[in-house]
């Protein structure tokens, strides 16, 4: 098992300079310069503008610029925010939560209500609810998530009036930031029950329209795979000792379902990143989607390029638990890791 | 006692319906071992699944009975026949590797076997006795294996121990030795036959093989396109067969002595199983039979009786 994890981590390396590398190249190619959007394009003086490209290391070659990046960031050095001057690595940390508390909500809504949708479409084939669970799936899968929360928010908060439109928790709490996930700080700073509804309906949109595309993902992956173990042989066997259809369903039949949904939300892990870039600017959540948007918008080049490093770390972690959690529902495979 | 009466199948398909098995009857009793033989499409898993109350959804039976010491089973609810699954009735399949759940340990699927139906104390050591007495080796080892870690006969063993956890009446064991080595199927039938005589179990084992039968069963039941051609007690089967088809299949066995003396092609039976879409009429048996004539093409047989054994034949053969 051991050998099997550094292994992965060893063909994770050149993923992750590969993401350096378009990090680093892709901001820089953007037009646009760091410098003259802080001091403004008639606000200064040429020698004040180079003193400035000096201080951030922009006047060496790029090459020298990417390499430094590199050398700094394996002593654990992520560089300074040229806006703000604070640290990429604090930055992230104060954001990463917020990302991590909504993607997982999101993704717990995918699997928790996917796969019980899936396993009863699989085990009604062709009846009303396996269609209509089916197209509304297909229609789940392909709606644009700036669309979809756009639609959410008029719906939800601006009709009805059910829910904020923007932030994380009501302006009224002061949470100290604990574990991050404000779920569960509002305990901790002994704000109770109406801070954790306050958290709760902040975070219901965000979450639905983060959730969508993998909930889809999940039920339509589920009823497939279920569909096929369903007809294996040791589903009879299970039936033929005399277990309940309940059991030999969930218990039998799921367990071996499961292992192509794990590897599909192992791999929608990064697609939530992806999603909660939108999510994120849409809702004004304050997590690292935004704030890449915002930093690209400010041609931050430490914050998107050190930014990216550390999110492409964090899909990369997300994906060897999910290939652990593979090892662990295929025993076939278990020795061979 | 177990008795099938009337028993008819049939399956929707695409195509239409398709009647699968025709007017079946049987009966066993405890201690005794059923042999169906027949060749792919016959019916007879299709049978067992029946009996078994676990036929796939697009199959319906038509017509008949299955009693089970005087409970129709073909009447019984859902959850009676999980009782009786398992604890009075018991199958075991043709492929124990995909037969066997490949993500549960040998201990788990033993264990849940006897759960299922109230066992509760001593699972363990009631698993572990299981595996012994079914022949494997190191069964406390072998109870945390996972069903890719055991060989074929391993396997089928493990299927074994799992079917008479619950000490059932009667164990259908269809084609338990096809998918294993020549070598490992003696040493299965072997087992089964030991198990049937100190249990006391009723089996019936269906197989293709008519040497098999021969070999294990008291009583045989010759099948062809969902009917049974010829039934009766083992020794009037195989040594005086009154249907030309079971004379043929008996002809077509490699180990015969007037074969292996022969070297030369085995004899077959020609054509092919018919399409159950498209039954022949009269005998399904007329287009391969070499007695044919024009009643057999015409006018289905009925069942009739000489001396022990039933036939379904309008020129039943004078025994040789």
């Amino acid at each position: 098992m051991i050998a099997f994890l550094l292994r992965r981590l060893g063909v994770a390396i050149p993923t992750l300079i590969g993401a350096t590398v378009i990090a680093f190249g892709l901001i820089r190619l953007v037009p646009g310069d760091p410098v003259l959007h802080m001091i403004g394009e008639r606000g200064a003086s040429p020698e004040v503008y180079a003193e400035m490209r000096a201080r951030y290391g922009l006047d060496r070659p790029l090459t020298t610029q990417y390499f430094l990046f590199l050398k700094n960031a394996l002593n654990g050095d992520f560089g300074e925010s040229i806006v703000s001057g604070q640290p990429v690595w604090h930055e992230f940390m104060d954001r990463f939560p917020a990302t991590l508390e909504l993607g997982l909500i999101a993704l717990s809504l995918a699997v928790l209500i996917g796969i019980p949708l899936g396993v009863v479409a699989a085990v009604r084939r062709n009846s009303l609810f396996d269609y209509a669970l089916m197209s509304v799936s297909l229609v789940g899968y392909s709606m644009p998530i700036f669309w979809w929360g756009l639609i959410l928010i008029l719906f939800f908060s601006v009709k009805l009036g059910l829910t904020p439109v923007s932030g994380r928790i009501d302006f009224a709490y002061d949470v100290p930031p604990w574990s991050g996930f404000l779920l569960i700080d509002v305990w901790k700073a002994g704000e109770g029950w109406p801070a954790f509804k306050s958290a709760l309906v902040h975070l219901v949109l965000p979450a639905i329209a983060l959730g969508t595309i993998p909930l889809a993902t999940v039920a339509r992956m589920t009823r497939s795979s279920m569909l096929e173990v369903l007809g294996e042989d040791y589903m009879r066997t299970a039936r033929a000792k005399g277990l309940s259809r309940m059991r030999v369903i969930f218990v039998h039949g799921l367990r071996n379902a499961l292992v192509p949904v794990i590897t599909v939300v192992g791999l929608m892990a990064g697609s939530i990143v992806t999603g909660a870039v939108l999510t994120e600017t849409i809702f004004s959540w304050p997590g690292i989607g935004r704030w890449l948007v915002e930093s690209v918008l400010a041609r931050d080049y430490p914050v998107v390029q050190s930014g990216i490093l550390l999110i492409s770390l964090a899909v990369i972690v997300v994906n060897l638990l999910v290939d652990v959690a593979y090892a662990w529902a295929n025993p076939r495979l278990r020795g061979r890791l | 006692m177990l008795t099938v009466e009337n028993l008819s199948v049939s399956f929707e398909t695409r195509r239409g319906r398709m009647s699968v098995v025709e007017d079946l009857s049987f009966t066993l009793e405890r201690g005794r071992t059923l042999g169906i033989v027949g060749e792919s499409g016959s019916g007879k898993s299709v049978t067992s699944l029946a009996i078994m109350g676990l036929l796939p959804p697009n199959a319906r039976v038509t017509s008949g009975h299955v009693w089970l010491d005087g409970q129709d089973l073909l009447c019984a609810s859902e959850s009676e026949l999980q009782r009786i699954r398992g604890e009075s009735l018991a199958m075991i399949f043709q492929d124990p590797m995909t037969s066997l759940n490949p993500s549960f340990t040998v201990g788990f699927q033993l264990e849940e076997a006897m759960t299922a139906h109230g066992v509760k104390d001593d699972l363990r050591a009631r698993a572990v006795e299981l595996l012994k007495w079914v022949g494997i080796p190191d069964p406390e080892i072998r109870l945390s294996s996972y069903p890719h870690q055991l060989s074929g006969g391993m396997a089928q063993r493990v299927m074994i121990a799992m079917a008479i956890a619950c000490s059932p009446d009667f164990l259908i064991a269809d084609e338990p030795t096809t998918a294993l080595d020549v070598t490992i199927q003696a040493q299965i039938l072997a087992l089964l036959k030991k198990i049937q005589k100190e249990r006391g179990m009723g089996l019936i084992l269906i197989t293709h093989d008519i040497g098999v039968v021969a070999q294990m069963a008291d009583e045989i039941l010759v099948m062809y396109a969902g009917h049974a051609l010829e039934k009766g007690p083992k020794d009037e089967v195989i040594y005086r067969p009154r249907h030309p088809y079971t004379r043929a299949l008996l002809a077509s066995l490699p180990g015969r002595q007037e074969n292996a003396a022969f070297r030369s092609r085995l004899p077959t039976i020609a054509g092919v199983v018919p399409d159950l879409l498209k039954r022949p009429t009269g005998c399904q048996l007329h287009p391969r039979c070499e007695f044919a004539d024009e009643e057999c093409r015409t006018k289905p047989p009925e069942k009739q009786k000489v001396g022990e054994v039933d036939v379904k034949c309008h020129r039943p053969l004078e025994p040789q």
